[in-house]
C-alpha cells in the first residue's frame, strides 16, 4: 500500500465514520451507579475476594498433607 | 480536564471517597468522551465510564499524583474499552446517531461508507482503537500513544496495518478504494 492508498483508505474512514463532534456529555448523572459499584465491591464476601490461586495453593497443601501425614509437623513449622 | 489541588490527588491516592468523587465530577465528561470516541455509542460509553472509574478506584493505591490524574485516567479507560471491544462481536450495527455521515463527498456511496464501516469493525480491537483515534478523531500521536500505553511509532504502524486490513477486506468485497 503506497502513500495514495493510505491517504485514500484515511479519507474513506473518515467518511464512514465521522468524528465526534464538540464535548460528549453523559445524558445522566453517572455518580450514582459508581457508587453502587463500590458498595458492591466493599459488600462482598472476603472469601470471594481471596485470588483463585491462594485457593489452589490451600488444596494442594491440604492434598499433600492427605498423602504424606508426616509432613504436617514440618508444614506447622513453616507456618 | 482540569487541574486540580495536589492534596485532592493525594487524598484519593489514599483512598478517601470525598476525593474520588471531587476527581470524578472532573473529570467523568472528558473520560466518557474519550470512551465514547472509541466504541461509538453512547450507552456503551456510559456503562464504561462508569466501569472505568470502579477499576480508577481500586487501583488508587497505585496511583502517583507526581504524574497527574488525567492521563492515568485516561489509560484505564483505554483499558476497559479494548476490553469491551474484545468481548464483543466482531461485526454489530453502527448506531445511527454516531455513524451517520454529517457531510458525506458525494463522490462515495452510501453503501461503500456502510462496508467501510463494517469491515473497520472487522479489525482486530487495537488496531481498531489506533486508528478510530488517530485517523477519524485526528488525535494528536502522543496523546495516543500514553493511552495505548505504547510508543509514537507503534501507534504509526497499528494505523497502517489497520488501514491495510480495512483496503484488503474492501477488495475482498469487490469494492476497490
Amino acid at each position: 500500500m503506497n502513500g495514495h492508498d493510505e491517504d485514500r483508505m484515511k479519507q474513506l474512514l473518515q467518511q464512514a465514520l465521522p468524528p465526534v463532534e464538540g464535548e460528549a456529555e453523559p445524558e445522566r448523572d453517572l455518580w450514582p451507579a459508581v457508587l453502587l459499584l463500590l458498595d458492591a465491591e466493599s459488600t462482598a464476601s472476603p472469601l470471594l475476594r481471596v485470588a483463585w490461586f491462594d485457593w489452589a495453593l490451600l488444596a494442594g497443601l491440604v492434598g499433600f498433607a492427605a498423602f504424606f501425614p508426616a509432613s504436617i509437623p514440618v508444614l506447622l513449622y513453616c507456618l | 480536564m482540569q487541574n486540580q489541588p495536589s492534596s485532592v490527588l493525594n487524598e484519593f491516592q489514599q483512598g478517601e471517597l470525598n476525593a474520588f468523587e471531587t476527581l470524578f465530577r472532573l473529570h467523568q465528561r472528558a473520560v466518557y468522551g474519550w470512551v465514547l470516541r472509541i466504541v461509538r455509542n453512547p450507552a456503551t460509553a456510559e456503562d464504561l465510564t462508569i466501569e472505568s472509574f470502579w477499576r480508577i478506584h481500586c487501583a488508587h493505591a497505585r496511583f502517583q499524583p507526581s504524574h497527574g490524574f488525567e492521563s492515568w485516567a485516561r489509560r484505564i479507560a483505554t483499558n476497559v474499552a479494548l476490553d469491551y471491544l474484545r468481548t464483543t462481536r466482531r461485526e454489530t450495527e453502527l448506531p445511527a446517531d454516531i455513524a451517520a455521515p454529517v457531510a458525506a463527498d458525494a463522490a462515495i456511496g452510501a453503501e461503500i461508507r456502510t462496508k467501510t464501516a463494517l469491515a473497520f469493525q472487522r479489525l482486530p480491537p487495537k488496531l481498531r482503537i489506533a486508528a478510530v483515534l488517530s485517523v477519524v478523531e485526528e488525535l494528536p500521536g502522543k496523546e495516543v500513544a500514553e493511552a495505548l500505553g505504547i510508543s509514537v511509532a507503534a501507534v504509526k504502524l497499528r494505523v497502517f496495518r489497520a488501514l491495510r486490513l480495512l483496503r484488503k477486506d474492501l477488495q475482498q468485497q469487490g469494492i476497490t478504494p
